[in-house]
């Protein structure tokens, strides 16, 4: 009986003595890589672990990425405290809208504004066909820059292939 | 993407100028460019370069959409070849005329209010508008 008495204390004593010691730094960093991983935003951060504080490296998209990465490494058992040195990316500029002229059609308002400007040209006339605007006559280098500049102002396709220079 | 680059030149142009908010975008054998330029002699180096690349502009493939960056209240030149730009009361040539701003006078954008019209003031105070390719932002 004495005997068991004995190993039952000894058994008691070893496994209050192993869970009263603390993780091992190298544990904790395993659970909190583990915790880290879950979230696909967090991969790209790094996170080192020295007597219980966990310093975060690395890159995050944006704060509320940083704050909720730090939120996470603190709630993993062991963590004493967290040092955040995680950056937060430059955000990237949103692409430029496409240009209106995609998407514009040739309405009566826009037709108004295409012969409001050529009204002052002399020896042009336009035809719509579709969404194009069809010019054809005859006129100088000067005034082909204005059409080609009044259309391009209205958002009009141009087909200038019956347009000659005058001579 | 073969229209990007044949106006490659053109779309690096627009780029080193600084126009603003520039979009480019390729669609049925056409390349849409729209954007802000500087000042007028850019828009004007742009429009020069686009008849180097495409000789006359005849392939009618490029919607070069770009206007002159111009504020309420900034100066504007009257660029008719030489008669009087007519002032109206309406942005339409159907509206009645209420004034007139001679060749090479200087008048004050009042708004941009679209495309192709825009709302002038004279120094005689006249106030209407006028068709905006014959106003150049000073």
């Amino acid at each position: 009986m004495k005997m068991l008495q004995l190993l039952t204390g000894v058994v008691l004593a070893t496994t209050l003595f192993v869970s009263g010691c603390k993780p091992k730094d190298s544990d904790i960093k395993a659970n909190i890589e583990t915790a880290l991983k879950a979230d696909p935003m967090m991969t790209s951060t790094m996170v080192d672990v020295n007597d219980g504080v966990a310093t975060i490296n690395g890159e995050c998209k944006d704060d509320a990425c940083k704050a909720m990465c730090e939120k996470t490494v603190a709630g993993v058992k062991g963590v004493k405290s967290v040092v955040n040195n995680c950056k937060v990316a430059a955000p990237v500029a949103a692409p430029a809208a496409a240009p209106a002229s995609v998407t514009t059609m040739l309405d009566d308002a826009t037709k108004q504004k295409v012969m409001d400007g050529l009204k002052d040209i002399k020896g042009v006339t336009v035809e719509f066909e579709g969404e194009k605007a069809v010019l054809s006559g005859e006129v100088t280098k000067v005034d082909r820059m204005k059409i080609m500049q009044m259309m391009a102002s209205a958002k009009v396709q141009t087909d200038v292939s019956k347009l000659m220079d005058k001579k | 993407m073969a229209l990007q680059t044949k106006y490659a030149e053109l779309l690096q142009a627009a780029n080193t100028l600084g126009v603003a908010g520039l979009a480019v975008a390729e669609k049925d054998n056409t390349l849409h460019i729209s954007g802000t330029a500087k000042s007028t002699a850019d828009y004007d180096n742009l429009w020069a370069l686009y008849n180097k690349i495409d000789p006359n502009m005849a392939s009618g493939d490029l919607m070069m959409n770009i206007d002159v960056k111009a504020e309420a209240g900034a100066r504007l030149k009257v660029t008719t070849d030489s008669t009087n730009l007519n002032i109206r009361s309406q942005p339409s040539t159907e509206a009645s005329v209420v004034g007139k701003a001679a060749h090479n006078e200087i008048v004050t954008l009042v708004e941009k209010t679209d495309d192709s019209w825009w709302k002038i003031r004279t120094t005689n105070g006249e106030e209407g508008y006028a068709y905006a390719q014959y106003l150049s932002p000073e």
